[in-house]
């Protein structure tokens, strides 16, 4: 039975597998991104095995070295290894790009969703998206850290809640456009109940560029993270993350700039690759949004 | 005309009220004592209960958010922790280098911005749009800090050609002030680039291929009238639709590079209030940098109007 069901599978349809091989594959430059990407992800995961040093053990008496044999990128105003902290920092930025992306995404999903089906809803949501998007993100990002106090959860916080009204417009554009399709309106002179109508018709519509829209707000929340924990309003400066480095690094700038520069080349990097990976979805999943140049 | 006006107005106001809202509730939902986040750290019990009292915790939430409210509109932001002073006045000195800022990097990624994207979508496809687009996407990743150290350690510390840090009002003559403000201004440059020229490319290779270009090159116009007469004009609602957008990406990346060159704007002046949590003053650099964005992307609307002749609101 179960190879049967296997065999009438729909033709043209590839397994998610194949999908992704044939994206990373469609530009040099898009395979480049993706090797980097995997690099950082896997460097962020094995920090505890692939870093030469504690990234938070002081040695005073080997501050603001350059870079030599024991420590590849040299070390920071108290002796600790840069090139360690780098690599300890991707996973205060890998988890913060991920978990921002997840819940700015489901949460916006539900959001537009009631927004585009339900009429009262969506007068009130979207004077509210709108209030919202008229706060830079940045300053609302900054207010909310500085009255919570700084921790992973308010900087997560922070850095989604302003990520959350692009979400909405965009899935509810696109419930509004699915809603005029005849398979809905068929479903709604049939009496489906609305619950199912957006499960089953409304939700699948909105998967495809929702996945691209959730790399680009990864990427995003990274910089936000890195934008942050500069100026001083973001985690802990005791853990290493992307963006704690560069803060510590600005007044020995002078003296050595790669404290600066080096994290702020790999932040680069990765929400470089990130962002090249998004576009490269985008252009396989939806060739009409490419066109439009969707707004990120 | 007049109607249409009017009514985009009316539309802006629950917009501000909504920021408002939010701003308020974001007080009023912290954990704690609002009154003490307000007063700080260092306050007496008295100070607490005179702060209590001017806010008038113990009324019901409403009135408390439209009396708010009311302060606001009287121009009363309430006291700066740090320094005591109003807030008003706090922001009223930090105005000038922000300002400049904002202009000048406006002014300078229009001009560089718009040329860029209608050469990318004239020549697509070739080395010029590939660089064009490849610049843009650099624009949304590399953070502005970063791209800020990087114009320092070239321009000022190997070069010499640029002071490191500074602000000079432009009063105190134009030479010295481009002079100071030529760094940050390249720095948020290319940030605000990415977008312009990207939006500017993507709305020129639209209506490149409409008819009636087909027609202005068939019947023999030179190409840079067609470009510049045809096409470019019709491209200007998304133009000016996304320098409005801009707008709050521009605030963002001011407060950040007014941090890195140490111009003493409204975005030290944030940055100085996180780190001793004066709220009240973050509080209305939010409330301000809003209703700028609000009341900018009303004039754009108002624009279009006068831009595109085929857009009639009655």
């Amino acid at each position: 039975m179960t190879d049967q069901t296997a065999a009438i599978r729909p033709p043209g349809r590839v397994s998610p597998l194949a999908r992704t091989r044939e994206i990373v594959l469609s530009s040099p430059l898009v395979t480049i991104a993706a090797v980097i990407l995997v690099l950082v992800v896997l460097s962020a995961l094995l920090a505890a095995w692939i870093a030469p040093h504690d990234p938070v053990r002081l040695t005073p008496s080997q501050r603001l070295k350059p870079p030599s044999e024991t420590y590849w990128l040299g070390t920071d105003a108290f002796g600790r290894d840069l090139f360690s902290r780098i690599i300890y920092g991707g996973q205060i930025s890998l988890v913060v790009g991920v978990a921002a992306a997840i819940v700015a995404v489901i949460s916006g999903l539900m959001l537009g969703l009631l927004a585009g089906y339900i009429r009262w809803i969506d007068a009130v949501l979207m004077r509210m998206v709108d209030g919202l998007m008229a706060i830079p993100s940045i300053l609302l990002a900054i207010a909310i850290v500085s009255l919570w106090g700084a921790s992973l959860w308010t900087v997560l916080v922070a850095i989604t809640i302003p990520e959350v009204p692009r979400v909405v417009r965009l899935v509810r554009s696109l419930v509004l456009a699915a809603r005029e399709e005849p398979y809905v309106e068929a479903a709604i002179a049939a009496g489906t109940p609305p619950f199912l109508i957006m499960r089953r018709h409304l939700v699948p519509n909105t998967v495809a560029p929702l996945i691209i829209q959730g790399t680009y707000i990864c990427a995003s929340a990274i910089l936000t993270e890195a934008i942050l924990s500069f100026l001083g309003a973001g985690i802990n400066p005791e853990t290493p993350s992307w963006g704690n480095i560069m803060a510590e690094g600005r007044i020995y700038f002078q003296i050595n700039p790669g404290i600066v520069l080096w994290p702020g080349l790999v932040v680069s990097v990765a929400i470089l690759s990130i962002n090249l990976l998004g576009d490269a979805v985008r252009d396989a999943l939806d060739p009409r949004m490419a066109k439009r140049g969707i707004e990120r | 005309m007049f109607g249409y006006i009017v009514q985009r107005i009316l539309a802006a106001i629950p917009v501000m009220g909504f920021v408002a809202l939010f701003v308020f509730l974001l007080l009023r939902l912290t954990p704690g004592d609002p009154a003490a986040i307000l007063a700080g750290d260092t306050a007496t019990p008295e100070q607490l209960e005179a702060i209590r009292e001017s806010l008038g915790l113990n009324d019901p939430i409403f009135t408390q958010f439209f009396r708010w409210v009311g302060q606001l509109l009287q121009g009363d932001f309430g006291t700066s922790i740090l320094s005591g002073k109003p807030v008003i006045e706090l922001i009223g000195d930090r105005m000038e280098p922000t300002i400049s800022l904002a202009l000048t990097t406006i002014i300078l990624s229009v001009t560089i911005a718009v040329p860029l994207g209608v050469v990318a979508a004239w020549k697509q496809g070739t080395l010029i749009d590939r660089f064009v687009m490849l610049l843009s996407v650099l624009g949304f990743s590399v953070p502005v800090f970063v791209i800020g150290y990087l114009m320092i350690s070239l321009f000022s510390m190997e070069l010499k050609w640029f002071p490191v840090q500074g602000f000079r009002p432009i009063g105190e003559g134009l030479g010295d002030f481009l002079h100071r403000i030529a760094l940050p201004t390249f720095t948020l440059t290319l940030l605000y680039i990415a977008l312009i020229a990207r939006i500017t490319r993507t709305s020129m290779l639209e209506i490149l291929g409409d008819d009636y270009v087909r027609t202005a090159r068939a019947k023999g116009l030179p190409e840079s009238r067609v470009l510049m007469r045809h096409a470019l004009r019709n491209c200007s609602v998304p133009i000016i639709t996304v320098i409005g957008i801009g707008f709050a990406l521009i605030i963002s990346g001011v407060v950040v590079t007014e941090s890195v060159f140490n111009l003493p704007g409204l975005g030290r002046l944030t940055v100085d209030a996180v780190l001793s949590r004066d709220y009240p003053v973050i509080q209305a650099v939010i409330l301000l940098a809003s209703l700028i964005y609000v009341v900018i992307n009303l004039l754009i609307d108002i624009a279009y109007v006068l831009l595109d002749p085929r857009i009639r609101y009655t």
